[in-house]
């Protein structure tokens, strides 16, 4: 469980008895949360199904209800896949795997978001590796999702999955130099500027910036 | 010169050495077959895939694909965007629709991108390679091109998610698309059209954060293609092919299962029908090897056409 940081208190005071309202205005298509006729046909459409705590129709109900601890702090958004298969299904046509990746965002931001959630590390790593240069360094992305969890476990993990690896590297498909050296923009320098531009903007559209 | 010209935006896993390098190798081949000339976007970046949502915020993840297409635009004028990956289009994709019809959007990632020296005007436009081989070239310039019809190998069409949803291919359904089945009928090959995992989410890229559930969909995605009795499955997706051919390893060492089911792309299909070796069509890119497409490919004498 994550320690609220001061966005979260700053949130709390602004929007006390009012979750909805904060969804709206600080989650990616919160605004059609309210949209939701709680026919279920997304949680019988999800892979993971079974493994959400709360099924996206639950939770815009307790958004509706004003749970915004329960909603934070579930573990339930951080099992989207990215399907689409909900999206596509709902009757009407809520952009549901987005307010999923809004709400997890959002959860994250607040710092409400449980920290040892692998998906939400693994996401994390993943905006990380690939801003970092432009382009994703599969190895680096890989050997970082292993090692997160110390330098024994890493081993066990990458050990496990040597075969995977050998069978990649035959197949000329991992390329253990990218670990010096991967594929990269040449205008890196740009586009962290530009990034870091977006993040003030946005920052300062949702109301996150002082 | 060449009959269709298009900006290309091939993706990371796509690059030299890459989880999917085999099958850029392929889609280089298969347009260079049927002559079409595709000019790699000049240093394009990534598209922040699906799986970034908690680090990047909406709008750093708008310019990521904005500024490929400002790049676009600046090098390669009039040219539609094509990507070849499911996550690069959609990604790509949903960035367009949601700037085109935001102005307030547009105007902050046009901020953004001004730090990086570029602008977006909003006229590109972003398409699959699939959209290309179908809606520009049409099935039967794609079966004139036949010189090895796929004869007698069964193929278990795996569309996927992303390539299927949200947006999907014109004219298609969500829950039964047809056209990866009719592509493989168009190069000779047998479509197992009562494959029953054909838009099944193997995981996607939580196959990495979440192995076990993700396995799960993966092994019926496989064991369904020996259910039909598929020879190999196809598919238009970079993750979709890794997850489902490189996991099969771990699900027969946990699950004691036998699994060895090829998985291959749409575009080495059509490169070995149109007579490309077997390096060519990338065949050599795969832990386990589509035999029955390698034996096709290394026959000298092409097949008659009938």
């Amino acid at each position: 469980m994550g320690a609220p940081n001061e966005l979260n208190l700053t949130a709390l005071a602004k929007y006390s008895n009012d979750f909805l309202r904060e969804v709206e205005e600080r989650v990616d298509e919160g605004e059609w949360v309210k949209m939701c006729m709680q026919c279920g046909v997304c949680a019988g459409s999800c892979p993971f199904g079974p493994d959400w705590e709360h099924s996206p129709q639950k939770i815009f109900m307790m958004i509706r209800a004003g749970k915004r601890q329960e909603v934070l702090t579930s573990e339930s958004m951080w099992m989207c896949t990215s399907c689409y298969n909900c999206v596509v299904r709902c009757p009407r046509q809520l952009p549901i795997t987005q307010i999923m990746h809004g709400l997890a965002s959002y959860a994250n931001r607040l710092g409400l978001a449980p920290k040892m959630q692998p998906t939400r590390q693994w996401s994390l790593q993943f905006w990380d590796n690939c801003t970092r240069t432009g382009r994703v360094n599969e190895l680096k992305l890989t050997l970082g999702l292993y090692f997160k969890d110390g330098l024994m476990a890493g081993i066990r993990k990458a050990w496990e999955m040597r075969n995977i690896g050998l069978g990649l590297l035959m197949a000329k498909r991992l390329n253990p130099f990218e670990l010096l050296k991967g594929h990269e923009c040449k205008d890196k320098a740009g586009i962290h500027r530009m990034l870091k531009k977006a993040q003030e903007i946005e920052d300062r559209r949702r109301g996150f910036s002082k | 010169m060449a009959k269709k010209e298009y900006a290309f935006y091939p993706g990371c896993s796509s690059q030299l050495k890459g989880s999917a390098s085999n099958y850029l190798t392929s889609v280089n081949t298969m347009c260079h077959k049927l002559d079409v000339k595709m000019t790699p976007i000049p240093d394009w970046n990534c598209c922040g895939a699906s799986i970034s949502y908690a680090g990047g915020g909406e709008l750093a993840r708008h310019v990521m694909n904005a500024r490929n297409f400002a790049l676009s635009e600046q090098h390669l004028p009039g040219q539609d965007v094509v990507a070849t990956c499911a996550a690069c289009w959609l990604g790509a994709k949903e960035t367009k629709e949601k700037l085109d019809a935001s102005s307030q959007l547009m105007a902050e990632a046009n901020e953004a991108l001004k730090e990086a020296g570029l602008q977006y005007k909003g006229g590109t436009a972003v398409r699959h390679m699939v959209e290309v081989l179908i809606e520009d070239l049409g099935y039967a310039e794609l079966g004139r091109h036949v010189v090895k019809p796929l004869e007698g190998v069964k193929f278990a069409g795996y569309v996927g998610c992303q390539t299927n949803r949200p947006f999907g291919i014109a004219g298609e359904s969500f829950e039964n698309p047809m056209y990866l089945d009719k592509l493989v009928e168009t190069v000779g090959g047998e479509a197992l059209t009562k494959y029953e995992q054909k838009v099944t989410c193997c995981g996607g890229a939580l196959a990495f954060s979440e192995p076990d559930k993700s396995q799960k969909q993966i092994r019926d995605i496989v064991e369904s293609a020996y259910d039909a009795g598929a020879d190999m499955i196809v598919t238009p997706c970079p993750l979709c092919q890794a997850n489902v051919e490189v996991y099969q390893s771990e699900i027969n060492r946990k699950q004691g299962t036998k699994f060895d089911m090829p998985v291959t792309y749409y575009s080495q299909l059509m490169a070995v029908a149109y007579g490309a070796t077997p390096k060519q069509a990338g065949l050599d890119g795969h832990i386990i090897k589509p035999k029955k497409l390698q034996e096709i490919a290394v026959k000298v004498v092409p097949a008659k056409k009938s």
